[in-house]
């Protein structure tokens, strides 16, 4: 075992130090040192297993995972938080999931909409209140195309048939009523929430959509939720290297690209934690190929675009060439720009999705190094997927405390962090520059080529904001 | 380096037509639909259509109960909010906390899942205590609930006390709680259940002399401006005071390099004694009902409600203030009204006669209607969405108090695509409201003067005060400003594009 791996294990020994015996024993098994290679076998770490009560874990649940992750953002459907106001309340419009529409009208994804349940609805059941509630909202929006119900805690609890209302609704209304089971009791953090609404894609639109033709180079981009417009900054490239994307999978989608993705030659996959079950269902059952690919940084996506291209004839093979050619000087000018800047500077990444690992890469095009790295609601093949990309000693975390993140900061001290809006402010009071890396901190695109000059922008006023320097008066 | 973000990309060529080329794939309708739509629901069919429903809420101004009571929680030194129930809802809170005030918000769940949910809670409290006394070392630790645990009914009482015997917790530690189910009430409820809950467990047989301070209870206040104006105050007229639950340094913390836990809230030892002071005043009425009934009842002295927003309000906090005290309103007081009142006439002619909608909570709604009418403004809609029976005969009261409250019409439980009927078929030219709020004034054009909760998208309104003399100025600055802001954007192009207004 070398010297950088013992050294991490040391430190994370210390930091797990604080906890009662039992804690302490089970988030040890969450919190590893980095071997690439894979031969250590304490080197990799448990997950997608209960959080333990009372440390803080900075996990959601179920209904964050469908309703905040994977339906809400497709426009033409009204989505509704069905339950108590709170959940709906908390998840309006904060992933920033951009789209095009009028909005009220033909669109719904700025809107919160909830049957806000009572007393009564515990005691008595939701069922019959739902049931008028969709038919009241189809009689106020009567362009929608289909209705979500995104069911908060208590509807499981009390034992609602959600799926009979939708049943006898969607044959009433001749529109897809999708019942989606998505407790936020259920599993152990979002993950399952998006396993469950890929499982309702699959049974209640997926091969319901109408397409005129196909070509041979039809492709889905699936796990893009076009957060700042990141899927609109990816499917440039995809069209510019003469790909027909006919879905977009749930970043400014619409029911109907929900319905035909299964026309598609080959579905690409960019946050695997939560549709690839989706892709995987239609690998099975049409045949489809799929693959994987990360559009963050020029390294990754230029490696990227050839890997899609692979699946296609020449012509798409030149293309590929012909766009790296073509951007690669732009590319080039913003790492010229920036990489003095942000030479050497380490980065500690908390995120969830795809981010701990798929932007390793535009860190490291950038001259900086990523020397944390952790995800919310990782599976073991996302941990897999992880480690060959990580320095030996690098610090794993899945499923990290608010405590853990503060010790790990105080002893790697990085020069940014990269995280959530809960963690976001404890890093401004300690000083460490701070970046959100789910909503891309309200800026965005970072995915793509645009979106690297973005993301290499962005982080350049992170680390190097002068307002850091005027915490300690300097004497 | 020129380099463009989503504000500017998207509105480029190359990004119209790919837009214009995905239509092929969306099946939307016809933009001559979309417009015919669109048109429908502006006129007065669509309205009563809007108003007929019954069982769906569209953009509600309205969040849930442990909102309310982890708010009211952390106003307390070294007190851990805790939350027995689903991991979900507490990322919920600290993340909508956090999206208000850019701070940090820390709140323990003890994260429950469908065992919990078919055996009960129990060794999720357990657990959960033992594991957040041991790692954050809180002199109290809050406990509140989701309607998860309130729908499988788990008894926090009988929880707590296991857990003292078990030995997770030490036998002194401060543990109070409240049942605050999301089905029931909004986080105004939360909020006053938790504060009675903290009151009364750990006031409770401590009753001795009283002294000459007076209690302040700020409510469901999200302005920490108001706070420290509180604070400044008194100290004024030499007042002396508890502010009970003060969130002030929870949620406005002074950047020192060093993340703190616990950076401030009202000290254990004040709010222990705080049953001897000789008054309790609270400055939300319907965000502390029962905290303020059960102190009436139990504490045996003098209570008052009464919200400083507007001059008449102010003054009249000021003489109850004086009379429970018996102080005298100093110079430097009166001397802040005069210039509160010199501002009011100074820009009364922009705001004369603009008819308001306004949405929002009840107390801050009863403060700001009237405010407008002492400036000349005419409350149209005001709508309500937490708002109860009592709140809508208060307000209807204050309406008809004034030949400026003629037009004014209050909508309880209504929301804000109910505002937005109104605002088309009676158009207003001015909406106050919280951020999402803005949504109306891009569907209407009406401008928006963010006052409320939540205001995620401009930074920094929460630390100035809207209370007091100090806050008219503040609310006359936001509101004119805001007209005359609109006034240049409309006549930019025109001879009235004036320099001096």
């Amino acid at each position: 075992m070398s010297t950088a791996i013992k050294d991490t294990q040391k430190m994370i020994e210390e930091v797990l130090d604080a906890y009662p015996e039992k804690t302490k024993k089970d988030r040890a098994k969450h919190l590893a040192a980095n071997d690439p290679s894979g031969q250590c076998g304490s080197c990799q770490v448990k997950s997608n297993v209960k959080s333990r009560p009372g440390v803080m874990t900075v996990r959601g649940c179920a209904y964050a995972g469908a309703k905040g992750v994977v339906w809400g953002p497709v426009k033409d459907q009204i989505t509704i938080s069905h339950g108590p106001i709170g959940c709906g309340q908390y998840s309006w419009w904060s992933r920033r999931n951009y789209y095009n529409g009028k909005t009220g009208i033909d669109t719904f994804g700025t809107m919160h909409i909830t049957t806000d349940f009572q007393e009564k609805d515990i005691v008595y059941g939701g069922d019959k209140g739902l049931y008028a509630a969709i038919h009241e909202l189809k009689e106020l929006f009567p362009l929608a195309k289909g209705i979500g119900i995104l069911s908060e805690c208590p509807v499981g609890l009390i034992g609602d048939d959600i799926e009979a209302v939708a049943k006898k609704t969607a044959k009433e209304l001749g529109i897809p009523v999708v019942p989606v089971r998505c407790e936020g009791f259920r599993g152990v953090s979002q993950s399952l929430g998006h396993h469950i609404a890929n499982d309702t894609i699959r049974d209640y639109v997926l091969g319901k959509g109408k397409m005129e033709q196909e070509t041979p180079y039809d492709v889905a981009l699936i796990g893009d939720y076009n957060i700042g417009g990141d899927a609109w900054a990816s499917r440039k490239m995809l069209e510019e290297m003469g790909l027909r994307v006919i879905a977009q999978w749930t970043g400014d989608a619409s029911i109907n690209e929900m319905g035909i993705a299964n026309k598609a030659k080959v579905n690409l996959i960019h946050c695997y934690r939560s549709m690839n079950y989706i892709c995987r269902h239609m690998e099975e059952t049409y045949g489809i190929p799929w693959v994987e690919f990360n559009f963050f940084g020029p390294t990754k996506i230029y490696q990227s675009i050839r890997k899609i291209a692979s699946y296609f004839d020449d012509k798409i093979k030149e293309n590929a060439e012909k766009i790296i050619e073509k951007y690669k000087p732009m590319m080039d000018s913003v790492i010229e720009h920036f990489k003095p800047r942000l030479e050497g500077k380490k980065v500690m990444l908390y995120v969830g999705g795809l981010r701990p690992r798929h932007t390793i890469g535009a860190y490291e095009d950038l001259g900086m190094e990523v020397v944390a790295s952790g995800y919310e609601f990782g599976h073991n093949d996302d941990y897999k997927r992880t480690y060959p990309d990580m320095k030996e000693g690098a610090v794993i975390m899945d499923d990290a405390t608010l405590y853990e993140l503060e010790e790990f900061t105080r002893r790697l001290r990085p020069d940014m962090v990269g995280s959530g809006i809960k963690e976001k402010y404890s890093y401004h009071k300690m000083g460490v520059p701070f970046r959100q890396m789910h909503s891309w901190d309200y800026s965005g695109p970072y995915h793509g080529f645009d979106g690297f000059a973005v993301f290499a922008r962005d982080m350049d006023m992170t680390v190097n904001s002068p307002t850091w320097d005027l915490i300690r008066r300097k004497k | 380096m020129k380099i463009k973000d989503h504000n500017e990309l998207f509105q480029q060529k190359e990004y119209i037509e790919q837009f214009e080329r995905k239509k092929e794939f969306e099946n939307c309708p016809s933009d001559e639909e979309v417009n015919k739509i669109a048109e429908w629901t502006k006129t007065e069919e669509y309205k009563e259509l809007n108003f007929k429903r019954q069982h769906i809420k569209i953009n509600p101004a309205k969040a849930c109960q442990p909102l309310g009571a982890i708010f009211c929680a952390s106003g307390f030194e070294g007190t851990m909010p805790f939350i027995q129930g689903a991991q979900g809802c507490v990322a919920y809170f600290r993340s909508h906390l956090s999206r208000h005030f850019k701070e940090p918000f820390a709140a323990i769940s003890t994260s429950m899942t469908e065992d919990a949910a078919v055996f009960g809670g129990l060794h999720n409290m357990i657990e959960g205590l033992e594991n957040a006394y041991t790692l954050y070392k809180p002199k109290m630790l809050a406990v509140s609930t989701t309607c998860m645990t309130e729908v499988i009914g788990d008894d926090l009482n009988a929880f707590i006390k296991q857990a003292r015997e078990k030995g997770v917790i030490p036998e002194d530690l401060l543990v109070p709680f409240a049942h605050t189910p999301s089905f029931v009430g909004s986080y105004i409820t939360g909020y006053d259940n938790m504060l009675k809950g903290i009151l009364s467990k750990i006031t409770s047989g401590k009753k001795a002399e009283q002294n000459d301070k007076i209690n302040f209870i700020m409510g469901f206040n999200t302005y920490t401006g108001d706070y420290f104006e509180l604070k400044r105050l008194m100290n004024m007229l030499g007042v002396k005071y508890t502010i009970l639950a003060d969130v002030s340094n929870i949620f406005d913390s002074p950047n020192t390099g060093e993340y703190k836990l616990y950076p401030g809230g009202t000290p254990l030892d004040d709010t222990i004694d705080s049953i001897n002071s000789m008054a309790t005043f609270a400055l939300q009425k319907y965000s502390t009902q029962k905290t303020m009934e059960y102190i009436a009842k139990q504490w045996n002295h003098k209570t008052a409600v009464a919200t400083p927003i507007g001059i008449k309000n102010t003054d009249s906090f000021f003489d109850d203030i004086c009379s429970i005290a018996g102080r005298q309103i100093p110079k430097e007081i009166e001397d802040e009204r005069g210039r509160a009142v010199d501002a009011m006439i100074d820009s009364h002619p922009y705001v004369h006669g603009k008819r308001f909608a306004l949405v929002g909570d009840p107390d801050i709604l009863i403060g700001l209607v009237s405010f407008l009418m002492e400036m000349g403004g005419i409350p149209v809609h005001i709508v309500c969405t937490i708002g109860d029976k009592k709140f809508e005969e208060d307000m209807n009261n204050l309406l008809n108090s004034s030949p400026f409250g003629v037009e004014g019409k209050v909508y309880i439980g209504k929301d804000m695509w109910h505002l937005r009927s109104l605002m088309f078929t009676e158009p207003v030219d001015l909406l106050i409201g919280n951020s999402y709020a803005k949504f109306l004034w891009g569907d209407t054009g009406t401008p928006l003067v963010r006052i409320g909760f939540p205001l995620f998208d401009r930074h920094h309104l929460h630390r100035y005060p809207i209370i007091g003399y100090q806050g008219v100025i503040n609310l006359v600055n936001w509101i004119v400003n805001t007209i005359l802001d609109e006034m240049d954007r409309k006549t930019m192009n025109t001879t009235s594009f004036d320099v001096i207004r």
